[in-house]
């Protein structure tokens, strides 16, 4: 027998040594990317993310597309990167229009981080038509209108009650100081409707309550055509304003600034393009003799007023002030946000995932440690199981195990792959995959011996047979991570990831070390003269008669059997 | 451990067959069961569904010294409307679901919690989900399933045969339908985590059924051209050989798995580690069943239907008297070890073996 070569013999010396090269060339690529270290999902080292669902709307906000959602990546990102928090990233993932935007940022600015990328960021200028209190008050009651000017007004800063703001061609024109707050009087009453404002508007308003936080959501894709009922921001007043006059698009340019005459304030200087400019001007001048409250143009952004200030002379100069208790960082968001424009979408906060530093380390230790202990088990039981083969599936794990964090610190540099808790769950389970395909090649190895061949051809022809079976079992693992990747969200798709790739290595692993040592291996005495702890013994295999290297001996001991 | 590789060496000769074939009808029936009482458990107990699916929000504090009341007390001092349940995690975390509240509303509860307990806002874990977020997750996971089912058809038929991939995918549904049974009969929490559990589940299913299938499919090729055995029982010999790796594998995949269960549960208290380990453990308890007595018994009622096959176990039941005995092995366990071993190992289990290994026949010629 040790002189017929079965053709499939293999040549155990070539396999292993693409296994090497393999591991030269990971290796040296990440040495080369100088990826040392893996890199961590939000969850195992704290951070927040935010998931946002496109979703179709009137107006601007249009139909959901993969180039819209493309673009409203793009703005998302240069809003998350004027933060300048390093490693922060968005992406998108799904396919096509079936898309999510998944924005992760290190550290603890989850909550900046929230309402900026929330946020559409749809400008617009409209008059006011009636402006009142937030309640749904069934009794007319006055409420100082926001003063409004370039000058500075003593009363304008106290309290939110009067949102300050002002709107004017550069903070330092206009001379009429705001003295005068007229109070407006609310509800609206059908017989002293102003022009554009009809019963349906009225009613609306009348029901809409500004003081309930869920009304005070914003959001965009409110029609710039129409008017609109609209909260403010505070909550303290509420609107019908009419129909957009002015577009954000129509920006060119927004920055913070110190309102050097307010006394400290923060505000963002906005400036038009040639429309706007051309649109503000006949705005502001139209208005300008009207009487309270219709003499105010309000700025709405996403659907909620940020002020609306009273408009005392035509401005024609092409730029505008927001002002309205800003702080330097609100300010300069703001800022941020209107310079990179309104998302072309709409979007519904799908997920917001603020994990601290500590949960996040607890998480990564707790998942290393059980991959550990079920490691272990896993070899403790096919040391004790197959003893001597069993230290082949020690090796086989070893290597996969290294590969695996090969792959993960080159995919990490090259694709951007990030080890998540849930990944790590995958990878902990593919251990049991992983170790099952040696126990159905051993198995099979041994039911081969059991029908009386010798050691080394029962390695070939059982090989041949548990390679089928493997492969089959591997596409089918495969398969599964493939779809769950492209079809799950969040979580789900880097389990399916960890899960696909340690299948792909383990079938690498299986073909190019397994298999090739197994060769190897029984041309030794120990393992090929079945020694008791080789786990290829007689006893072990439960045979009434010692497998003897020769192969005649093994065959007759069958016949009589 | 020798004893258990004696055993496996009996089974692969036939000399210890435990007939899973034949009495396939007390498993169908048992199955059957299984699946009533969680079709039952899901009707009239539904799942609880995790706040990921429903939408709402979770806070978690983690400081020696926490109350459920004193956290009950801060969310109330917020004024936001929404139920609140508060559970603590170990003795120094504590863990506040609401339902469906605002960006704004979540601010506010954080704020409060923070101010409570005296901690940096930024050290409390938030979780904040939309209302339709898990409509959406639970679309996407279906399309999955099915899309999932659909391609393993496919794939199954082109690698074995249409019937074992009908005979694989009703195993399965089986797998997936009694471990959603459990989980609503239990009341075990439903998160993104369990789904993962569950998926994985019809991967390892699989991976299960297909390695007795490979061996079902070496066995009863040639099968028609004799009379030794009918295909019910070259594929009952085919689980009994490939009962030891089942019983290793079902072994090795479920230590990583308790240790998960063990490490997530008992470290973390609750999260994506526990919610998973749970799932897979649940469910992969069922695939091991399910493989062994639900697949390879479909599989060979399927085929005892075709007229070749019907005609061949007519053959076998002419050939013999040894056949009574034969089918008489429903009871057959270690016990009955003699019986077998006499009349059917060495003519039935035998010739099966030659047939399937020509290379052993061209040994002989040397």
């Amino acid at each position: 027998m040790a002189s017929t070569k079965t053709p499939t013999s293999s040549r155990p010396g070539r396999s292993l040594l693409v296994l090497v090269l393999i591991f030269v060339a990971l290796g040296a690529t990440a040495a080369i990317q100088g990826a040392t270290s893996v890199r961590l999902g939000l969850d195992l080292r704290g951070g927040t993310s935010v998931t946002l669902q496109p979703r179709s709307a009137n107006g601007v906000a249009g139909k959901v597309t993969s180039a819209s959602i493309d673009q409203a990546v793009s703005i998302i990102r240069q809003r998350v990167n004027s933060l300048g928090v390093a490693e922060s990233e968005v992406t998108s993932t799904g396919t096509g229009t079936n898309r999510q935007i998944v924005i992760s940022v290190p550290g603890d600015t989850g909550r900046r981080i929230v309402e900026l990328v929330g946020q559409t960021a749809e400008l617009r200028f409209r008059q006011v038509l009636v402006e009142g209190s937030a309640g749904v008050a069934a009794t007319p009651t006055a409420t100082p209108a926001p003063t409004a000017s370039a000058t500075p007004s003593p009363s304008a800063k106290k309290g939110k009650s009067a949102p300050h703001a002002a709107a004017t061609a550069s903070p330092t024109s206009s001379a009429t100081p705001s003295a005068s707050t007229t109070p407006t009087p609310t509800p609206a009453t059908t017989s002293t409707l102003p022009p554009g404002v009809t019963p349906d508007l009225v009613a609306k308003y009348n029901a809409l309550d500004c003081t309930q936080a869920i009304n005070r959501q914003g959001g965009g894709g409110d029609d710039p055509n129409a008017p609109l009922v609209a909260c403010d921001r505070t909550g303290s007043s509420k609107y019908i304003l009419a129909k957009a006059e002015v577009l954000g698009s129509q920006v060119s340019g927004a920055s913070a600034v110190l309102d050097q005459q307010g006394g400290g304030g923060w505000m963002v200087l906005l400036n038009f393009n040639g429309d706007g400019t051309r649109a503000f001007a006949n705005v502001t001048s139209r208005v300008v003799s009207l009487s309270a409250p219709q003499n105010q143009v309000s700025i709405v952004l996403d659907g909620l007023v940020v002020s609306a200030p009273r408009i005392i002379s035509a401005i024609t100069a092409g730029s505008a002030q927001i002002t309205g208790n800003f702080t330097q960082t609100d300010a300069s968001d703001l800022a941020n946000v209107l310079k990179y424009g309104a998302l072309p979408l709409a979007f519904d906060r799908g997920e917001v995932q603020q994990v601290s530093a500590t949960l996040g380390s607890d998480q990564l230790h707790a998942g290393l440690l059980a991959g550990g202990i079920g490691l272990f088990l896993v070899l403790l039981y096919s040391m004790l199981y197959y003893r001597g083969l069993g230290l082949v599936s020690v090796g086989s794990l070893a290597i996969a195990g290294s590969l695996t964090y090969l792959m993960t610190l080159v995919l990490g540099k090259t694709i951007g792959f990030t080890l998540t808790l849930a990944g790590i769950a995958g990878l902990i389970v593919s251990i049991g995959i992983t170790a099952d395909s040696f126990i159905v090649f051993f198995e099979r190895l041994r039911d081969e011996v059991r029908e009386g061949k010798s050691l080394r051809s029962a390695v070939e022809t059982g090989w041949v047979r548990a390679r089928h079976t493997i492969i089959v079992a591997d596409a089918v693992s495969l398969i599964a991570s493939v779809l769950l990747y492209f079809f799950a969200v969040g979580g789900v798709r880097g389990f399916a990831f960890t899960l696909g790739l340690t299948t792909l290595i383990d079938l690498l692993i299986v073909f190019t070390f397994t298999k090739p040592l197994v060769t190897i291996l029984v041309r030794t005495k120990f393992y090929g003269g079945g020694h008791l702890l080789s786990g290829l013994s007689a006893k072990h295999l439960g045979m009434k008669i010692p497998v003897v290297r020769a192969a005649g001996t093994a065959q007759s001991s069958v016949q009589e059997a | 451990m020798s004893r258990l590789g004696s055993l496996g060496a009996k089974l692969h000769r036939g000399e210890v067959s435990f007939d899973f074939i034949g009495s396939r009808r007390r498993w169908y029936a048992f199955s059957g069961l299984l699946i009533l009482v969680s079709a039952i458990a899901l009707g009239t107990q539904g799942l609880h569904l995790g706040i990921e699916f429903k939408g709402g929000a979770s806070f978690s504090v983690k400081k020696a010294g926490v109350s459920i009341a004193a956290a009950e007390k801060a969310v109330a001092s917020t004024g936001v409307k929404t139920e609140v349940i508060t559970q603590t995690v170990g003795t120094d975390k504590i863990m506040v679901q609401t339902g469906v509240i605002t960006n704004l509303e979540s601010e506010k509860i954080q704020d409060a919690l923070a101010k409570e307990f005296n901690v940096n806002r930024d050290t409390i874990d938030t979780q904040v989900v939309g209302p339709s977020w898990g409509a959406d997750i639970t679309h996407k996971a279906l399309y999955g399933l099915i899309g999932f089912l659909f391609v393993v058809v496919l794939f199954l038929s082109l690698a074995f045969e249409p019937k074992m991939a009908i005979s694989a995918i009703i195993a399965v549904v089986h797998d997936l339908l009694i471990t959603v049974g459990i989980y609503a009969l239990v009341g075990f929490d439903v998160t993104p985590a369990t789904v993962i559990g569950f998926l994985t589940i019809l991967g390892y299913s699989l991976y299960d059924t297909v390695v007795v299938f490979d061996k079902v499919r070496e066995n009863t090729r040639g099968l028609t051209g004799g009379s030794r055995m009918t295909y019910s029982q070259a594929a009952n010999l085919a689980v009994n050989q490939t009962l030891i790796r089942s019983i290793n594998t079902s072994v090795i995949a479920l230590l990583p798995v308790a240790s998960i269960l063990f490490v997530g549960a008992g470290l973390l208290g609750a999260g994506t580690l526990k919610d998973l380990s749970l799932a897979l453990f649940v469910g992969l308890a069922t695939g091991t069943y399910s493989s062994i007595f639900v697949a390879t018994p479909i599989l060979a009622s399927l085929h005892e239907r075709e007229p070749a096959m019907q005609a061949l176990a007519r053959r076998v039941a002419a050939k013999g008297n040894g056949s009574n005995k034969a089918n008489a092995s429903d009871k057959a366990n270690v016990s009955d070890t003699e019986v077998l071993a006499t009349v059917s190992v060495g003519s039935v289990d035998r010739g099966v073996t030659k047939r399937n290994q020509p290379k052993r026949k061209s040994k002989k010629r040397r």
